[in-house]
């Protein structure tokens, strides 16, 4: 499968994903500079994490107008994979590519640090290696990740399953006490109606080798590659 | 004249000699940039003598002092390049901006040399929490270096921190920063070729940070501190990461001849160290430096200390592509110098030369040979009679106080703000002994540690010392790695003061024995001085920071208990030295020594031990006794692995004794039981005591006669107190 991350100035995740994905998943993965304007030959496009353009003025305010969006735009329009991380989430917020908002956390700190989250619906195209309601420990590391969104949408997405991934606890119960940041209904990660995209704050690189700590991140990216009909190597 | 001198923070004989070096009088232009140059920080007049007597070279060891920061070569064709450094003074006026920049600076001297930036350890010390000064100072440090370290994609990865009333108005703020690059990446910091060309890369200068190495970190605070707030600089990490990138990319095409940061002393002191270490001279046209005020003076500009500008040498065929790299990543880069035979450094604008001197003058600067005298205070804290002490009549209450006191509780509130798992290579988190990074595409990893008790060193500067560099050496071994080299943050008050020399010197001594008999060369570090409020110094802060290597990362240890049924065994002596310890302070309020003795030739056995075991993989956890003795080392492996204890102690001394020494060169190991003939063996060839002294399990500490306490409950304690204390509710 073709992967290409996507690198925004102050994007700090892309080697992280680019070494996932090549090294542990032996896929085919570029770095795409944010001002390309095509990408084509791309199976899938990954935003990742980072402070893109510093995080000034607003968490992914700024990066949504780079050139590369409306590419990413066309590319998911037509069907193309897209995942964003942590930023790269907010980014897609911005873009209005996938719906809803970002606050500050409650706790008005940036939180790095293992979380449970727990898988709503496995029959997304990043979900379905998983079983319903499993338990993922994946890390956070952000200050923006307060989801919110107006609960009329909210009740649409819910009847659409396009609630993928809440915040719980070891054992999964989706409780506010494991709820780090104050997002609405612990939400952790969302897609679009089609399913295409996804939108993250845990990070599933940080999650993809014992060695460091958790390999449940690996879920996801079997989920797609596996979607995609990709030989998943481990 | 003679009164801006004063006002620029250089003595009379300074002057003086500035005037004798020219043969006349110096410009103001001049005169500024012999101000900066010449400070304290930026020339280590007074401490160059001393630093002579450490011990810089060894085997492996690429780089030692003297440029921006030391290299090591870890085999497997990788280099590790690694420094640390202070920003305790404008963080002690503007906390935030003062630690974010204090970050930003060190990273820029580890991607001078070439190499990505993996990771940083913070060192802090604050006075008491109790005061609300201390919190105010204490969250915005922290949420500065958060604030800079994330979004620059380095992990903070570790570091320490204590609260002691002799830091209440000068804080320490050092920070470490550790870089990896292939070997033949090394990049000096020099201008060797005439006609090459000088550029000015990343923010444009500012009237921010002026005079910040004279006038505030080479003097003492007052209550006109406050007024210095303009000295510090603001920080803007968006940029620095974008200048990290882009300096990599021009290394990686092998596009320049020298790299140096810009950051005390600005643009004066890029120039002349680049010039002198080089042996050439340089011309600087200031009129092309982007300004951000366009009617800044030639001193303002040559003096600015806005951060985020790097200077890179390269040759006039390669200059097109480095301005083309810059623009790509959205910096600013221009031309400004040009590198010319000779030893002048030639200030222009417009044409016109505004300043003129020889650049080595500058760059080298005066030294000094201050007096030192034993201070007074010394008879007085090291003849405390411990006979007095009532005997603590609850040993579980003991216990409980000091895992909820301030040195001794969990740091997750600090490092859960830090992203510690960015670049992923951290195996072992924040609150392990060590930080342990693997190396991507070798077996290798990385053991980091910072260490210094202030308290010890306050007591008898040369122990004190030692047992600095030797916790850091246990720690990275308790990791399983090899103790190799380190670097180094030496805080004191003011060297003109003959009892603070005299503890510089002891500590420089003790830390040159110390890294001697050890074989861990000192290859870079930094010195801060004037760390003195209203006359009062804080506590002499010689913060040690240890590169371990583990030759394999399977071979690591966790510091926390593993599983049930393991058994626990304490290797080293336990001695009676409560002299110094937090069980002294916390539950008796006294600060009196003497400090626990050290013993090399038991430390350097512990380590022995400790790096067989691991390489025999025989032990399940190697967690380091220091603060708090065994007690609190039971207690913290038990509360980060979840798993109880059950522990008989047999021996001479006052069970409240052997539970809260702190004697040197102890580890608590804990094993399978199939393995305890092999563990006894190898404690037998390293020539360490083996106590076996209980078994892991139960969900309880128990400690035989002294008491049983829950896991969960220590737990509790341990992990919320700090925060309780920064909220005023405990």
């Amino acid at each position: 499968m073709n992967f290409g991350v996507i690198v925004f100035p102050g994007s700090n995740c892309e080697q992280d994903c680019y070494y996932v994905l090549e090294s542990v998943l032996k896929q085919r993965i570029e770095y795409v500079w944010h001002e390309e304007t095509s990408l084509k030959g791309y199976d899938c496009i990954i935003l990742p994490g980072g402070f893109s353009y510093g995080d000034y003025l607003r968490s992914g305010a700024i990066a949504r107008f780079s050139p590369v969006m409306r590419a990413v735009a066309d590319f998911a329009e037509k069907g193309g994979y897209v995942i964003g991380i942590c930023n790269g989430f907010q980014i897609l917020l911005e873009a209005g590519l996938l719906p809803g908002a970002m606050l500050r956390n409650t706790g008005l700190k940036f939180i790095c640090r293992f979380v449970h989250i727990r898988v709503e619906t496995t029959s997304t195209p990043w979900s379905n290696a998983a079983y319903h309601h499993q338990v993922l420990r994946i890390p956070i590391a952000h200050n923006e990740g307060n989801y919110q969104v107006p609960e009329d949408v909210l009740f649409e997405m819910k009847q659409r399953g396009q609630i993928v991934f809440r915040y719980c606890s070891p054992e999964g119960s989706v409780l506010p006490e494991y709820n780090p940041n104050g997002s609405v209904e612990n939400i952790a990660g969302i897609c679009n109606r089609e399913g295409n995209i996804l939108g993250m704050m845990p990070h599933p690189e940080r999650a993809s080798e014992g060695i460091l700590g958790s390999s449940d991140g690996l879920y996801i990216w079997k989920s797609i590659l596996s979607h995609c009909g990709a030989d998943v190597a481990i | 004249m003679p009164e801006l001198y004063k006002e620029l923070g250089l003595k009379r004989e300074e002057y003086e000699e500035i005037v004798r070096l020219l043969g006349r009088e110096p410009n103001n232009v001049e005169l500024g940039m012999y101000s900066v140059m010449w400070s304290e920080h930026c020339s280590y007049k007074s401490s160059k003598v001393e630093l002579r007597k450490l011990p810089t070279k060894g085997p492996g060891i690429i780089l030692g002092p003297g440029e921006n920061a030391g290299v090591v070569d870890i085999g497997d064709g990788i280099a590790v390049v690694f420094k640390m450094e202070s920003h305790n003074h404008p963080s002690a006026v503007e906390p935030f901006q003062g630690a974010a920049t204090g970050v930003g600076g060190i990273v820029r001297d580890i991607f001078t040399m070439g190499a990505r930036p993996i990771a940083c350890l913070d060192p802090l010390r604050f006075g008491s929490l109790k005061e609300p000064r201390t919190r105010y100072l204490f969250e915005g440090v922290v949420a500065g270096i958060a604030s800079y370290g994330n979004c620059i994609g380095v992990p903070t990865v570790g570091g320490d921190l204590y609260f002691e009333e002799a830091y209440q108005e000068n804080p320490l703020v050092n920070v470490m920063c550790v870089g990896i690059m292939p070997k033949e990446r090394l990049i000096r910091a020099r201008a060797s070729v005439p006609g090459s060309i000088g550029v000015l890369i990343g923010s444009s200068t500012g009237r921010d940070g002026i005079g910040g190495v004279s006038v505030l970190a080479s003097q003492e605070f007052d209550e006109r501190s406050t007024e210095k707030r303009p000295s510090v600089q603001v920080a803007d990490p968006f940029t620095e990461k974008l200048e990290i990138e882009a300096c990599l990319e021009m290394l990686e095409k092998n596009l320049l001849l020298g790299l140096q940061d810009l950051g005390g002393a600005g643009l004066t002191c890029a120039t002349c160290e680049t010039a002198d270490r080089g042996g050439c001279g340089m011309d600087v046209e200031i009129s092309k430096v982007p300004l951000r005020e366009p009617d800044m003076e030639p001193v303002e500009i040559m003096m600015s200390e806005s951060q985020e500008r790097m200077f890179a040498i390269c040759s006039p065929e390669n200059l097109d592509e480095v301005l083309s790299i810059c623009r790509r990543w959205g910096l600013n880069a221009v031309p400004v110098a040009e590198v010319t035979e000779g030893d002048t450094l030639r200030v222009l604008k417009d044409g016109e030369v505004v300043a003129e001197v020889p650049a080595s003058s500058l760059a080298k600067g005066p030294e000094y040979n201050r007096p030192a005298k034993r201070p007074r205070y010394l008879d007085d804290v090291n003849t405390f009679d411990f006979s007095t002490l009532a005997l603590p009549s609850d040993l579980g209450q003991v216990l409980v106080a000091l895992i909820s006191s301030p040195n001794i509780c969990s740091r997750r509130w600090v490092f859960e703000q830090y992203d510690h798992m960015v670049q992923v290579n951290t195996v072992a988190y924040p609150g392990s002994d060590a930080a342990i990074l693997r190396v991507k595409g070798s077996k290798k990893g990385l053991a980091l540690s910072c260490d210094c008790n202030g308290r010890y060193c306050y007591l008898d500067p040369y122990v004190g010392t030692q047992i600095a560099l030797a916790e850091s050496a246990r720690n990275v071994a308790c990791s399983g790695a090899k103790p190799v080299a380190i670097t180094n943050c030496l805080n004191f008050g003011s060297p003109e003061k003959p009892e603070i020399f005299w503890q510089f010197k002891e500590a420089v001594r003790g830390l040159a024995d110390g890294c001697e008999i050890l074989g861990t060369p000192v290859v870079g570090g930094n010195v801060s001085f004037y760390n003195e409020s209203f006359g009062e110094a804080i506590y002499p802060t010689p913060i040690v920071g240890m590169l371990g290597v583990l030759e394999d990362i399977d071979e690591r240890i966790p510091s926390c208990f593993t599983r049930e049924g393991d058994l626990i065994a304490l290797i080293g002596v336990t001695k009676n030295e409560l002299g110094g310890s937090e069980y002294l302070k916390v539950i008796h309020d006294v600060v009196a020594g003497p400090p626990p003795e050290i013993d090399w030739d038991s430390e350097k056995a512990l380590i022995d031990f400790l790096r067989l075991a691991a390489k025999s993989r025989v032990i399940s956890s190697a967690h380091d006794l220091s603060e708090g003795g065994l007690g609190i080392a039971l207690a913290e492996a038990c509360v980060s692995g979840g798993i109880g204890a059950s522990v008989e102690i047999d021996h001479h001394l006052p069970l409240h004794v052997y539970l809260f020494s702190e004697s040197q060169g102890r580890a608590l190991v804990s094993f399978n039981p199939e393995k305890r003939k092999d563990l006894e063996d190898i404690a037998d060839r390293s020539g360490v005591l083996f106590t076996l002294i209980g078994k892991t399990g139960g969900t309880h500490l128990k400690v035989a006669q002294a008491f049983s306490i829950l896991v969960d409950e220590l737990s509790e304690l341990y992990y919320t107190s700090l925060e309780k204390m920064l909220h005023g509710d405990l």
